[in-house]
């Protein structure tokens, strides 16, 4: 995964855009736990959302999963192609996003782990 | 070795998790008035035949709907249910209340769940329905918080008159959910309108008219059937986004108000938000046509709290007897089972027209109507208590001076000039 990126210990990731949007997704840890994806339920756009609150659902054939806002904010985009084809989540960075949050407090991003500090944590699971 | 799962150590361990500090703190729920101390004066044994001579004599007491002119419905209809229904269910095949827990192995069960979801589905002109809930009243309430899931609104409007029943079982979860609200208008805040087809007075409403008003607001409908024979006569209510109900007419008998056979069908882009169980059709290793429970991952044993709701099986063995009885009726014989229905009921309508101080109210009904009593001698709850001891079950009060009454299949002529005459008897008293 890309080095600009932050992390959750609940396994989603992080990019910023345009200085104050997260673009938020799913790690391949979390892809792989998951197992074959048959749909994603997506927010809706303008709605507030509060650090660790719900943002998306992701559905495996056994299970299906919370995924959990790394930031408080407001949705300003959801990836509409996921709903459809929610395989295309373990594809790319740029085609697996699930929602873009623009964040109103920047401490939240204080707290997340960058790509080293994921790493170490992955490995403290083993 | 005993076999004791639980200490009592155990028991106040669990008590003092979950900050209760006795048994009964779980119970506060439950009226008080439910309670009893202790088995009233039970002897302690008695031999198989007294019990036998007792039990028949405290049976001798009841009135079943067979034993005279029958015209209570309220939501729970007399209907004849064929011997093959009551035969095939009890075939140890089949004989189970639920779908089992691991169901695949049942392909039998699982093939009738799917027949019964697809004979749903196309009586009430959806193009999905679930596996059946418990009753009319919780299909109604589940389809309300599906509503609220989907539109994100928290406001129900109710349309026309509903079940006193559903209306109690929808405040017992309105107490739980605590954004819940009933309004009196349909605004922009309104999940959905929730209407009863035909209501509980009788009454068939402009579905089309309260679409319209529903789409001006973003609103879903929800369309309630009380009565599944119907749905024989009136359109179907494919307009609706949810129709739900009580399916307890076809295939099971009125045994003293249960057990039931809830439904719910939708629009399959609501798929997700349905509550119970789904069966799907799919093919095994081999190619062959099988089933499979689907969709799992809204429910309970996955989701955990995040379920779609906390009923995570379904009414089994009252779904396979709604499903035998319909395969038997088939459609041309449902739909002539509905026409009977109604055309008694005009019978019975025009008759107790004649009855003096009698009112027909309703200006539409299909096998159950409203009447009004001018000037009774008494109240019309107690007109029922007289009609009962002349072995005539005369409908159901809904106020001092109006009754509800139902005919279907089983109401002869006899009957009904039975009833008229102790009417006009005893009004005339």
């Amino acid at each position: 995964m890309s080095t600009d990126l932050k992390y959750t210990k609940d396994h989603e990731w992080l990019k910023i855009e345009d200085g104050n949007v997260a673009v938020i997704g799913i790690t391949e840890f979390a892809q792989d736990a998951l197992g074959d994806l048959v749909y994603v339920e997506l927010p809706e756009i303008g709605s507030k959302i509060a650090k660790g609150a719900d943002l998306a659902v992701v559905e495996s054939v056994k299970t299906a999963a919370e995924v959990y806002s790394p930031v408080t904010g407001e949705v300003v985009a959801v990836n509409d192609e996921l709903p459809d084809n929610p395989e295309l989540i373990k594809k790319s960075l740029e085609a697996g996003w699930i929602a873009k949050v623009k964040i109103t407090d920047e401490a939240d991003m204080a707290e997340l782990m960058d790509d080293a500090a994921y790493q170490d944590y992955l490995k403290s699971l083993d | 070795m005993r076999y004791l799962p639980l200490t009592d150590k155990n028991r106040q361990d669990m008590l003092k998790t979950i900050g209760a500090s006795n048994v009964d703190d779980l119970f506060v729920q439950v009226p008080k008035k439910a309670f009893i101390d202790g088995l009233a004066n039970l002897p302690l044994h008695k031999g198989e035949l007294e019990v036998e001579r007792i039990l028949s004599a405290y049976a001798n007491e009841n009135h079943a709907a067979p034993d005279g002119p029958f015209f209570l419905g309220a939501g729970c209809y007399y209907h004849h249910v064929p011997a093959t229904a009551d035969h095939i269910i009890q075939r140890s095949e089949f004989l189970t209340a639920y779908t089992p827990y691991q169901p695949e192995i049942a392909q039998g069960t699982l093939q009738v769940v799917y027949e019964f979801q697809t004979m749903i589905a196309m009586l009430t002109g959806q193009e999905i329905a679930n596996a059946s809930l418990y009753d009319g009243a919780t299909a109604m309430t589940e389809s309300a918080l599906m509503a609220m899931r989907i539109t994100r609104r928290n406001g129900l409007v109710l349309k026309g008159v509903h079940h006193p029943h559903y209306l109690e079982v929808l405040h017992s979860y309105k107490r739980n959910f605590e954004d819940m609200h009933i309004d009196e208008n349909i605004t922009d805040k309104t999940a959905c309108v929730i209407v009863q087809y035909p209501d509980f007075h009788g009454n068939i409403h402009d579905l089309a008219a309260l679409r319209a008003e529903c789409d001006e607001h973003g609103a879903k409908l929800i369309v309630v059937v009380n009565e599944i024979i119907a749905l024989g006569l009136l359109p179907a209510p494919d307009m609706a986004d949810i129709v739900c109900g009580e399916a307890q007419s076809i295939g099971l008998a009125l045994s003293y108000g249960g057990p039931h056979l809830g439904f719910l069908a939708c629009r399959s882009a609501y798929v997700r938000q349905v509550p119970g169980r789904l069966c799907g059709e799919t093919v095994d290793a081999d190619g062959k046509r099988s089933f499979v429970l689907t969709l799992s991952t809204r429910e309970q044993h996955i989701r955990r709290e995040k379920a779609t709701s906390n009923i995570c099986t379904n009414q089994g063995l009252c779904a396979l007897a709604f499903s035998v009885h319909m395969a038997l009726l088939g459609e041309a014989g449902f739909k002539r089972l509905a026409q009977l229905n109604h055309e008694i009921t005009i019978d019975l309508a025009e008759a107790l027209g004649k009855v003096k101080n009698v009112t027909v109210v309703n200006d539409t009904f299909f096998n159950e109507f409203l009447i009004r009593l001018e000037n009774p001698p008494h109240s019309a709850k107690e007109i029922v208590s007289q009609l009962a001891k002349k072995g005539i079950i005369g409908g159901f009060p809904v106020s001092q001076n109006e009754l509800l009454l139902n005919a279907t299949e089983m109401t002869t002529q006899d009957d009904i000039t039975q009833l008229c005459e102790a009417l006009t008897a005893i009004l005339s008293a």
